[in-house]
């Protein structure tokens, strides 16, 4: 089991204004660290505000992170130039309709990757390259010269990943790659995530807001909220044995496929909104919503603990915890 | 069995048989696939005004352009005898001439005070708003769509700095510093091209218009340069670029093929409209008496000659203006034909 | 028994747009009673907001209800004029939208947006009727009314303004509350919170609910009857529990397979329904749902499919219904 992925307290600061003496910032991702062993999925979740999506795109280098390290098969990478390792890392965007571009057809769009690390001798190689990787993925020749305008959302999902399978890499992140689709699409572009991770032994970070698809695919998933990563844990021991008061109300709050399940469960609905990730709650983020809140948790900031093997929690009042 | 009455359709056992998949598939069929620009020219035949405006710029073209090859009539030819004729008026030599038998063409719109026939002139000051309006348009969009697609994609402090130049040109009075640098550059352009063989062809051109074509260049591009900017702008934040950058694109791609080709509709449609601009500026210069030199005939300088015999000769008047008028009026109706056959907002 | 509120029948309601007749409600039939919550559930292009609307007469433009009887709480929908329809609108039947961030607008209060409507349809003075606002805003949930009265949109959070949206839907205190997908753009935390809110807000004023959505999640929690939705088709329809426990048609049971379900203790594969959603512009002549269905038989690519009834609520569209009928009529003649 080697590492493929780690990040060491990572931050994401973003400006927003604010005087040249007093900046301020939006802390979207606030000193995370976790790793991803090769082969596996880790799923990330959390509501709006919470950083997953930052996180993605900060392992990328598509931003520079503001501090913390980031660490690709045990080489450091924060500082390096991405170039020969944008080949080995690539994302699926959430939005089939945004992430296309409209005026290249389908055989362009895959066959930019190729085209970029100069992975086929000729056009005809490159034409045989991009129709194999579509069959791959459910479509056919016949695409290949079509616009993304014809195809449907689902199609269109497909032809992303043709995109980012293209050039052969080990480390995908997915981000919200379902949560715009049909939900009888949903199962089959998750199916075939699947398949692909089985053929090709990739390496995933799944970002969703969709706990029950992101459990389905995730070995790991980490619990994000404002910035902080704040429990971490095999995907059973997470949805089942589940020990931070946000992870707790998260999974309560998601409505059950199930009317008898539904009628008889208990649910925790938190008080108030999200806080604004411009001006964050002093100490324990989750403090202003949480019902365990006591005057430690305003002042000092949990640290993510390993409370069992492999599961990790932040939070001062485990102990009294439900 | 009452359902056997309800059921107004005969059935038998064979329909419920499975289907196979090629029968589903049967089904399922692709639409003929359309690219933008096919999608475009579809939208755009179908608008007869822009259709006809089309037309018209055609018949301009050739009217300009190819037909004084075969006019038996030249520009600077002062016919002796034929001053100031009338619409198909025939002087008293051409009569004699064809008394004598000879084939003597008509003036058709008539001949100026020198002597020179109205028509090709018309003509030639058509070709030279033509060439002013298309080459000073796409000189605009050459400089400014750089301009603005460096600003916009670098961002930052490039960006601040390059529109803060666009902003100070912009506030500079236009007409003054046009006739300045006509003024100013007339001279030099001279001595250059007299002097040095490499530039000789200046002189073949005019250096009027050379001059037009230097100020235009100077000075018009700024208002394509915000467009461009803000543009890009927009383009450079979709996530198929995000996309590209994930990749490993650099910049030089990812404004070549994402954003410049996104952005080619708007353009093309800009540029377009800049040309009855360009043209229009080129007439007044002319009528001020600053374009291009005679004895080359502009529709502006045309138009500054005929106001003295507005009350006699009318016609040489109307001629030039409504040429002008017509030239500006296609264009724009080009333009606001293919603005609405590609601008992407309005496809549905 | 309660009395009925609202009776669909046959409602036909199709889009003409420069490409072509698109038939996105396409015989549509059902009834309501009051106090009865709904959930009307598809996907795209099922046809499910187009349903909602048509019953307000409010359909974008190119729309026509082209077929079918809207009986609404005594009124003829489909023969009343846009004047009459304003009547009722926010009135008698109200509605909330899926994006609170573009259903208010931006340039006017929160108290002048709510004070719009019952000065529309009532008498009160612009002082009744802001305290009228304030007192609705209570009823929401939302904190410190009086100041957020004089706020605007932007300054409010996702939740806060679907809140915001409720209270102006129930400013009349109307029999009928159309929900259009109200929580998808909002946080599951505040999904449930909204989700309670309407569920307390039923009981106290008596109102009934139609809960549009593609989550199925949600209709299990709030709904006692549903109907599922497929191009423009009710393709099932029947109580909560017979849609979850005993679904008869291919697609709900589809639906149902390809959910990951959270509660389950191990990985069971997901099965999808293949093939992409029906082109609207040209529906098939048979059962649009053909394509894509496993048990797909030769009469259904041809022909439309009647209703079967199985329970006293509970009917589906479907051949593989009628084959057992049929093969039971056989058996008996």
């Amino acid at each position: 089991m080697s590492k493929l992925i780690e990040i060491q307290n990572l931050k994401q600061y973003f400006p927003v204004g604010g005087s040249l003496l007093k900046p301020k910032y939006v802390k979207a991702v606030d000193d995370v660290s976790f790793f991803i062993n090769r082969g596996e999925t880790l799923g990330l979740v959390g509501e709006s505000g919470c950083g997953k999506t930052t996180i993605g795109r900060t392992i990328l280098r598509l931003y520079e992170p503001t501090d913390g390290k980031i660490f690709y098969d045990g080489v450091d990478i924060t500082h390096v130039d991405m170039l020969p390792y944008r080949r080995k890392m690539q994302i699926v965007f959430q939005d089939p309709y945004a992430s296309l571009d409209p005026r290249m057809t389908v055989i362009d769009i895959v066959g930019e990757a190729i085209d970029i690390h100069k992975l086929a001798a000729n056009s005809q190689e490159r034409k045989e390259k991009v129709i194999s990787i579509l069959e791959r993925v459910g479509l056919n020749s016949e695409h290949a010269n079509r616009y993304p305008h014809e195809f449907s959302g689902g199609q269109r999902q497909r032809i992303g990943i043709a995109r980012a399978l293209a050039m052969d890499p080990e480390f995908i992140v997915c981000d919200e790659p379902v949560s715009a689709l049909d939900v009888s699409i949903q199962a089959q572009i998750v199916n075939m995530f699947e398949e692909l991770q089985e053929e090709m032994g990739l390496t995933y970070l799944f970002i969703a807001h969709d706990l029950g698809v992101v459990k389905h695919i995730s070995k790991r998933i980490g619990v994000m909220y404002l910035g902080k990563l704040v429990e971490l844990a095999d995907s059973y021991e997470l949805i089942f044995h589940n020990v931070h008061p946000y992870t707790k109300s998260l999974i309560s709050a998601i409505p059950i496929v199930d009317p008898n399940e539904a009628r008889t469960r208990k649910r925790i609905v938190l008080e108030g909104d999200v806080p604004s990730p411009l001006n964050p709650p002093s100490g324990c983020r989750f403090r202003t919503r949480c019902k365990y809140a006591t005057d430690l948790c305003k002042e000092s900031e949990p640290e993510l603990k390993e409370i069992s093997s492999g599961h990790y929690a932040a939070c001062h009042h485990l102990d009294r915890v439900e | 069995m009452s359902q056997k009455n309800k059921l107004s359709l005969q059935l038998d056992v064979s329909d419920f048989l499975p289907a196979n998949q090629d029968e589903k598939q049967s089904l399922v069929v692709m639409r003929e696939s359309v690219s933008f620009w096919r999608d475009g020219i579809r939208r755009f035949k179908k608008n007869k005004i822009a259709m006809t405006s089309l037309f018209i710029i055609i018949i301009v073209l050739l009217f300009a352009f190819v037909l004084p090859y075969f006019y038996p009539y030249s520009y600077e030819q002062q016919i002796r005898g034929s001053e100031n004729l009338a619409p198909m008026q025939y002087s008293q030599q051409e009569l004699e001439l064809k008394a004598a038998g000879e084939k003597v063409f008509p003036h058709i719109l008539g001949t100026d005070s020198l002597g020179r026939d109205t028509m090709v002139r018309l003509m030639y000051g058509s070709r030279i708003s033509l060439l002013v309006g298309i080459v000073a348009s796409f000189l605009v969009l050459l400089i400014g769509s750089l301009y603005g697609t460096i600003a916009a994609y670098f961002g930052g402090k490039v960006d601040l700095i390059m529109m803060r130049i666009v902003d100070i040109i912009y506030t500079v009075p236009d007409i003054l510093i046009i006739i300045l640098l006509m003024v100013t550059l007339k001279y030099p352009l001279k001595d250059l091209a007299a002097k040095y063989e490499a530039f000789s062809w200046i002189e073949t051109i005019g250096v009027g218009l050379i001059c037009i074509f230097i100020v235009f260049s100077l000075l018009y591009w700024v208002g394509m340069a915000r467009i461009v900017r803000s543009q890009i702008l927009t383009i450079k934040e979709m996530e198929y670029v995000t996309a590209a950058r994930a990749m490993g694109a650099n910049s030089a791609r990812i404004i070549r093929k994402h954003l410049l080709t996104n952005a080619m509709g708007t353009l093309i449609v800009m540029t377009t409209l800049q040309i009855p601009s360009a043209i229009f500026t080129e007439s007044f210069l002319s009528f001020i008496g600053i374009g291009v030199s005679a004895p080359m005939p502009s529709l502006g300088s045309m138009t500054a000659q005929a106001i003295d015999g507005i009350h006699s000769y009318p016609y040489r008047l109307l001629a030039p203006a409504l040429m002008i008028s017509l030239i500006i009026f296609s264009f724009n109706l080009l333009g606001d034909g293919l603005r609405d056959a590609f601008d992407p907002k309005l496809k549905n | 028994m309660s009395k009925v509120l609202l009776d669909m029948q046959n409602v036909r309601v199709s889009f003409f747009t420069p490409a072509g007749e698109v038939k996105a409600v396409n015989d549509v039939s059902f009834q309501m009673n009051e106090g009865d919550v709904l959930g009307i559930v598809g996907e795209s292009g099922s046809g499910k907001s187009v349903t909602a609307y048509s019953i307000m007469g409010l359909l974008a433009s190119g729309g026509r209800i082209v077929g079918g009887s809207i009986n609404f709480n005594g009124h003829r929908i489909e023969q009343m004029t846009e004047k009459e329809l304003r009547k009722i609108r926010g009135n008698e039947v109200s509605i909330i939208f899926q994006d609170p961030m573009t259903s208010l607008n931006p340039v006017y209060t929160i108290g002048n947006q709510i004070c719009e409507v019952i000065t529309q349809h009532t008498n009160k003075s612009k002082k009744e009727a802001l305290a009228r606002a304030e007192e609705l805003l209570r009823l929401v949930g939302i904190n410190e009314p009086k100041k957020r009265l004089k706020q605007y949109p932007h300054e409010l959070s996702g939740g806060m303004r679907q809140r915001v949206m409720i209270a102006i839907a129930l400013a009349c205190e109307p029999k009928l509350l159309i929900a259009d997908e109200p929580t998808t753009a909002l946080d599951v935390t505040i999904q449930a919170q909204i989700l309670e809110l309407m569920n307390e807000l039923k009981e106290k004023i008596g109102m009934s609910i139609i809960m549009i959505t593609h989550d199925l999640g949600v209709v299990a929690s709030m709904c006692q009857k549903i109907a599922v939705m497929y191009a423009g088709k009710i393709v099932e329809f029947g109580t909560v529990d017979d849609i979850f426990y005993n679904p008869q048609h291919e697609y709900t049971k589809g639906l149902l397979r390809s959910i990951p379900r959270m509660e389950d203790k191990e990985h069971k594969k997901l099965v999808p329904i293949e093939g992409s959603p029906v082109d609207l512009l040209n529906p098939p002549a048979g059962c649009p749902f053909a394509p894509r269905c496993e048990s797909c038989m030769k009469i259904c690519l041809r022909q439309m499919p009647p209703y079967t009834t199985i329970d006293e609520h509970h009917y589906s569209a479907c051949w593989l219904l009628q084959k057992q009928e049929f093969e039971k009529g056989g058996e008996k003649a």
